[in-house]
C-alpha cells in the first residue's frame, strides 16, 4: 500500500481532493458517444432486427454495461488517482455488493420458486 | 510529506507537526459525497433486484408490452442525456469563472430535468389511469417504486439544483459554492448512469419479455 | 367536536390507544412518569438546561457525542434487559395450566422489543459511541470528517429510540418478532400502529446510522495523521473502518426493504403480500442481506477493542497485527455470501442450502485466526488481570461456545431441527452477548479513564463482571438443553412440566444478569463519588500503546495540541520507548469547527413527522417534513461553522497540564 503513505497529508494543496475534471471536448466525447449506445439498443428492440429475443437481450446488456463504463469516464471522471484511488476502491467494493446482492436474490428466489412452487403457476411465471 | 515524518538533521525522530496547516475545508467532502452515492447505487440495486424477483407476477394484470411506449421512453431518456450535458457545460464554465453562463446552463439543466420528471408523471398518470396502478400487481408495484424512486431523485436533484442557483446568485462562484455544483453533478450524473439500468432493464427488456 | 374532525386533527389517535387495561404498562408509566419529573425539576432546578444545551446537545465534538451515544446505549439497555426480565418470568411460570401473567397480546410485543432495542438502541449505540470517542484520538485527528453530521446522526438515533419508547404508553408496539417478517407484518394481520412504530423507529434511527458510517469511512481515510499508513493503524481503527464499510453497504437495504414495507402497508402495493404477485419470502431475503452483515458491524469493533485491550493488558505488540487485518477484510466481505444461513428451511434446495452452509463455515476460519492472535499475545505476556482483560477473557472463552455452536446451525441438515428454536436463541445471545456486550464493557472500563480522568471503581467493576459472566452461562446454557430437546421460540405457554426447571435456572440466571447491571450503575456511582482517589493525571493510567493515550484525560477540545507524527503501529508506545518530550510552547490557534443546533432540530422534526405518519396524523406528518426541508436547506445558507481556539487559550490548557504532569510526579 505505498500510495497510502502520502494519503494522510500529502496533497494538501490539491483543493479539489483530487477530483478529476473534464474538458469541454472530453464531455461531448462522452455525450455523443452515450447517444449512440442509447440509440442501438433502443432501435435493436423496436425494430426487432436480431434473430431471437435472447439476442437482442444479451446485446443491448452489454451495450448498457458499455455505456455505464463511458459515463462514469466522462461524466463522473472516475480514475484510478482520484482521492488516492479510494473512489475507484469504493466503487469497486459496491459493484461486487450489487452483483452479490442482485444476482444471490434472483438466484435464492428462483431456486425458491421451482421447489416450492405448484407446476401450473410456473408456467404463468417468466 | 516524507520530509516531515524523517528524523531531522540531528537524527532526533519527529514526533509532532510544530507548523501545521490545517486541512481545507471540504477537505473530506468529495470523498464522503462519493460514499453516500454509492450507499444509494445499494439502494437502487435492491430496487432492482426486487424488480428482477417480482417482475414477472403481472397476476393476470397488464404486462409491460401492454404498458411501455418505447417512444416516450426514448424521449425521456434523451432528456436526461441532453441536461448531463448542459451540467457538464454548467461544470466548465464553472471553472472559467463566467458566472452568467453557470447560471444559464444550470437553468437549462434544470429545464430538461423538469421536462423529464414531467414526461414521467405522464406516462404514470396515463397508466394509473388504465388501471395499471401500483396496486395492481407484484409487477407494477415493482415497476412504480423503482422509476418513481429514481423521479424522487431528481426530484430532489432539482430543489438542489434551485438551492445552488441562488446561492450562487448571492455568494458568487467562492470555493464552497463550487465544491457543492460538483458534488450536484455527481449526484445528476450518477442518476443518469441509474437510468441507464431502467431503460435496459426495466423497459427494453420488460418489451421483449 | 366532529369525529370528521377529530380524525382529521389527531389521525387514529385517540384516548383508547392509552393502555390503561395493562396494569403493567401503567405501572411502568407512572414510576417513568415520576422519574422524567423529578430529572427534568432537577435540570430546571439547578438551571442546566443552558448549559446542557451549549455544552452537550448542539455540540459536534466527537467525544461528547461518543459519551452521549454511551448515555443513550446504557438507559436503552435498562428498558431492554426489564423486556428480558419479564420473559423469563413469563416462560418460567406458564406451566402446568398457568397462563402466567403476561397476556399474548403484551407477550408478543415484549419479545419484539426485546430483540428491537438491544440490537438497535443499545448494541449499536454503544459501538458507535466507542468508534466515534475513540476513532479521531486514535489517529491524531481533531474531529470528524462532517462534526455538524455526527451531531445528526447522534439525535436520529435518539428520535428512533423515542419513538420506540413512545410505543410503550401511547398505543402498542410490534407483535411481529424483531425482524417483522410480512405477511403478519402486513396491514391485514396487524391492522394496528404497533409495525409503524417499527418501521419509523427504524427508519428514523437507520438515517442516522448510515451517515454516522460515511461520516467514519471519511475520517480514517482522510484524517489520519502523517506517518500513519493503513497498516500503521490500530486495529481498533481498522475495524471500525470495515465496521462502517459493512454500515453504509447495508443500511440501504434495510432503508429500501423497510420502505416496500411501508408501501405494502401504506399503499396497498403487493411486494410481500399473498396475493397478486407478491412474495413475503422476498423480505425475508432482502432483509437478511442487511441483517447478516448487522451482526458483523457489531462484533467487529469488539474484536477491535479486544485486541487493543490484550496487546496493553499484556504488555506486548499485538500479534500477527497482519493477520489481524487481512482476516477483519476477508470477515467483511464474507459477511455479504452468508445471509442464506438464516432461512435455510425456506425452500431453495440443496444447492442453494449447500453454498450457503458453505460460506458460512468459511468465516470461522478468519475468526478462529483472530482468536489465536489474541492467544498468542497474551502467550509469554506479562499480563494485568484489570477489569478490560477480565472481560476479554471472559469473552474469548464464551465467544469459542457461540462460535462453534454457530458452525454447527451452518449445517443444514442441522438447521432443520434446530431453526427457531431456543438452541437458535442461546447460540446468538452467546455470541452477541459474549462478543459485543462483553467488548463494550471491555471498551467501557479501558476508555472511561481517558473520557473523564478517573479509572472506574474496581470492586464494584468485578462485581458486575461475575454477576454478568456467571449470570449468562446460568441463563443461555439451559436454552441449548431445551433447543436440542424441540422447544421452539417465542412461546408463551408451555404443557410439559419436565421442561420447567430449565427455565427455571435461566430466570435465575436472568435475576444473576441484573445484579450485575446493577452493579455496574453502582460501579459508575461509587466511581464518581471516589473520583480523587481513581484520579489518574497522566492521561495514560494503564501504560497504553497508541495514541489516544499520547492526550490528557479527559482530552482537550482540539485534542492533540499539535498534531501527532507516527512512525509505529503502536505509535503511543514508541513515543514512550524514544523519549517523546511533550511540547511546552509554540502553541498557535486551533481551527476547529462550532456548535450548532440544527441537528437536534432537524431529528426532533424527523421523529415528528415519523409520529404523525405512524397514527394517520397528516397534517403533523407534511408540516415537520416541509419543515425539516426549510431548515435543512436554510443551514446551508451558513457558510461560517468554523472558528479558531485562541492561541492563549490552548496555552492555557496546556499549562495546565504541564503543572498537574509536574504535580504527579
Amino acid at each position: 500500500m505505498s500510495t497510502d503513505t502520502h494519503a494522510a497529508h500529502a496533497d494538501d494543496h490539491h483543493h479539489e481532493g483530487g477530483h478529476a475534471h473534464g474538458t469541454f471536448s472530453t464531455y461531448m466525447l462522452g455525450f455523443v458517444l452515450s447517444v449512440v449506445l442509447t440509440a442501438i439498443p433502443f432501435w435493436l428492440v423496436m425494430s426487432g432486427t436480431l434473430p431471437s429475443k435472447q439476442i437482442t437481450a444479451l446485446v443491448i446488456m452489454a451495450f448498457a454495461v458499455v455505456q455505464i463504463v463511458v459515463h462514469m469516464i466522462y461524466f463522473l471522471h472516475m480514475n484510478t488517482t482520484s482521492e488516492n484511488g479510494w473512489s475507484m476502491m469504493a466503487l469497486i467494493f459496491t459493484i461486487v455488493m450489487v452483483v452479490i446482492a442482485l444476482s444471490g436474490s434472483l438466484w435464492v428466489m428462483s431456486h425458491l420458486n421451482s421447489n416450492m412452487m405448484p407446476v401450473h403457476q410456473m408456467t404463468g411465471m417468466k | 510529506m516524507t520530509v516531515a515524518i524523517n528524523p531531522t538533521q540531528t537524527g532526533e525522530p519527529v514526533f509532532y507537526l510544530a507548523d501545521e496547516h490545517p486541512h481545507p475545508e471540504g477537505w473530506s467532502t468529495s470523498l464522503g459525497f462519493w460514499i453516500y452515492l454509492m450507499s444509494d447505487c445499494l439502494i437502487f440495486a435492491i430496487l432492482f433486484a426486487t424488480f428482477g424477483v417480482l417482475g414477472g407476477n403481472y397476476a393476470a394484470g397488464p404486462a409491460p408490452k401492454d404498458l411501455f411506449d418505447l417512444n416516450l421512453v426514448a424521449v425521456n431518456t434523451s432528456m436526461l442525456l441532453l441536461s448531463s450535458i448542459t451540467y457538464g457545460f454548467a461544470m466548465l464554465t464553472m471553472q472559467q469563472n463566467k458566472i452568467a453562463q453557470t447560471q444559464m446552463w444550470l437553468a437549462i439543466t434544470g429545464l430538461f430535468g423538469a421536462a423529464f420528471i414531467g414526461i414521467e408523471l405522464t406516462e404514470f398518470a396515463h397508466m394509473i389511469h388504465e388501471g395499471a396502478t401500483p396496486q395492481r400487481s407484484a409487477f407494477l408495484s415493482a415497476f412504480f417504486t423503482l422509476v418513481g424512486t429514481h423521479g424522487l431523485h431528481v426530484s430532489c436533484g432539482l430543489i438542489w439544483l434551485v438551492t445552488l442557483m441562488v446561492q450562487v446568485q448571492k455568494f458568487g462562484l467562492i470555493e464552497a459554492n463550487r465544491r457543492r455544483l460538483m458534488c450536484l453533478s455527481m449526484f445528476w450524473h450518477f442518476l443518469d448512469v441509474v437510468w441507464i439500468g431502467v431503460f435496459t432493464f426495466v423497459y427494453l427488456l420488460g418489451v421483449l419479455r | 367536536m366532529s369525529p370528521d374532525l377529530l380524525k382529521l386533527i389527531f389521525g387514529r389517535l385517540g384516548l383508547e390507544s392509552l393502555p390503561l387495561h395493562e396494569p403493567i404498562v401503567v405501572g411502568t408509566f407512572v414510576v417513568v412518569a415520576l422519574g422524567g419529573a423529578a430529572l427534568l425539576g432537577g435540570l430546571t432546578y439547578f438551571r442546566l438546561w443552558g448549559y446542557l444545551w451549549r455544552e452537550w446537545f448542539t455540540t459536534v465534538d466527537h467525544k461528547r457525542i461518543g459519551i452521549m451515544y454511551m448515555i443513550l446505549g446504557i438507559v436503552m439497555l435498562l428498558r431492554g434487559f426489564a423486556d428480558a426480565l419479564m420473559m423469563r418470568g413469563q416462560q418460567m411460570l406458564a406451566f402446568g395450566g398457568s397462563e402466567g401473567y403476561l397476556n399474548a397480546h403484551h407477550y408478543d410485543q415484549v419479545f419484539t422489543a426485546h430483540g428491537v432495542i438491544m440490537i438497535f438502541f443499545v448494541a449499536m449505540p454503544l459501538v458507535t459511541g466507542l468508534m466515534n470517542y475513540v476513532v479521531p484520538l486514535q489517529i491524531g485527528a481533531r474531529d470528524v470528517s462532517f462534526p455538524f453530521l455526527n451531531n445528526f446522526s447522534f439525535w436520529m438515533t435518539v428520535g428512533g429510540a423515542v419513538l420506540v419508547m413512545a410505543s410503550l404508553f401511547i398505543g402498542e408496539f410490534a407483535r411481529t418478532g424483531w425482524l417483522a417478517y410480512p405477511p403478519l407484518s402486513n396491514i391485514g394481520y396487524s391492522p394496528d400502529v404497533g409495525v409503524d412504530y417499527y418501521i419509523w423507529a427504524l427508519q428514523v434511527a437507520g438515517v442516522g446510522t448510515t451517515l454516522s458510517g460515511i461520516n467514519l469511512i471519511c475520517t480514517i481515510v482522510k484524517l489520519r495523521c502523517p506517518g500513519m499508513t493503513m497498516m500503521k493503524m490500530p486495529v481498533f481503527t481498522w475495524t471500525s473502518l470495515c465496521t462502517n464499510v459493512l454500515i453504509v453497504a447495508s443500511f440501504p437495504v434495510l432503508t429500501v426493504v423497510l420502505a416496500l414495507l411501508s408501501l405494502d402497508r401504506y399503499v396497498g402495493t403487493n411486494f410481500f403480500t399473498n396475493d397478486f404477485g407478491g412474495s413475503p419470502m422476498m423480505y425475508v431475503n432482502l432483509i437478511w442481506i442487511w441483517g447478516h452483515p448487522e451482526v458483523y458491524i457489531l462484533v467487529l469493533p469488539a474484536f477491535g477493542i479486544f485486541s487493543e485491550v490484550t496487546s496493553t493488558f499484556s504488555g506486548k505488540r499485538l500479534f500477527g497485527y497482519t493477520s489481524m487485518v487481512y482476516a477483519t477484510v476477508v470477515i467483511t466481505i464474507l459477511s455479504y455470501l452468508v445471509w442464506l444461513h438464516h432461512f435455510f428451511t425456506m425452500g431453495s434446495g440443496a444447492s442453494v442450502n449447500s453454498f450457503f452452509g458453505i460460506t458460512t463455515m468459511i468465516i470461522s476460519i478468519p475468526t478462529g485466526a483472530k482468536m489465536f492472535n489474541w492467544l498468542f499475545t497474551m502467550y509469554r505476556g506479562r499480563i494485568r488481570y484489570e477489569l478490560p482483560m477480565m472481560w476479554t477473557i471472559a469473552f474469548m472463552l464464551t465467544f469459542v461456545i457461540g462460535g462453534m455452536t454457530g458452525v454447527l446451525l451452518a449445517v443444514p441438515p442441522a438447521d432443520f431441527v434446530l431453526h427457531n428454536s431456543l438452541f437458535l436463541i442461546a447460540h446468538f445471545h452467546n455470541v452477541i452477548i459474549g462478543g459485543v456486550v462483553f467488548g463494550a464493557f471491555a471498551g467501557i472500563n479501558y476508555w472511561f479513564p481517558k473520557a473523564f480522568g478517573f479509572k472506574l471503581d474496581p470492586f464494584w467493576g468485578k462485581m458486575s463482571f461475575w454477576f454478568w459472566v456467571t449470570g449468562f452461562y446460568l441463563a443461555f446454557m439451559p436454552l441449548y438443553v431445551l433447543g436440542l430437546m424441540g422447544v421452539t421460540r417465542r412461546l408463551r405457554v408451555f404443557d410439559d412440566p419436565s421442561l420447567q426447571i430449565w427455565f427455571v435456572i435461566a430466570a435465575i440466571g436472568a435475576v444473576f444478569v441484573f445484579i450485575g447491571i446493577l452493579s455496574m450503575l453502582m460501579q459508575f456511582a461509587v466511581s464518581l463519588l471516589k473520583r480523587e482517589q481513581l484520579k489518574d493525571v497522566t492521561g495514560d493510567p494503564w501504560d497504553a500503546r497508541t495514541l489516544e493515550w499520547a492526550t490528557s484525560s479527559p482530552p482537550p477540545d482540539y485534542n492533540f495540541a499539535f498534531t501527532p507524527v507516527v512512525h509505529d503501529n503502536d505509535a503511543w508506545w514508541d513515543m514512550k520507548k524514544r523519549g517523546y518530550q511533550r511540547p511546552l510552547t509554540g502553541f498557535k490557534p486551533i481551527h476547529m469547527p462550532s456548535s450548532t443546533g440544527t441537528g437536534i432540530i432537524l431529528a426532533g422534526l424527523a421523529t415528528a413527522m415519523g409520529f404523525g405518519l405512524i397514527w394517520y396524523i397528516w397534517w403533523l406528518a407534511a408540516v415537520s417534513f416541509i419543515a425539516m426541508l426549510a431548515v435543512g436547506i436554510g443551514h446551508t445558507f451558513n457558510y461560517h461553522r468554523d472558528f479558531d481556539i485562541p492561541a492563549e487559550d490552548v496555552i492555557r490548557t496546556e499549562d495546565a497540564r504541564t503543572k498537574l504532569l509536574a504535580g504527579a510526579k
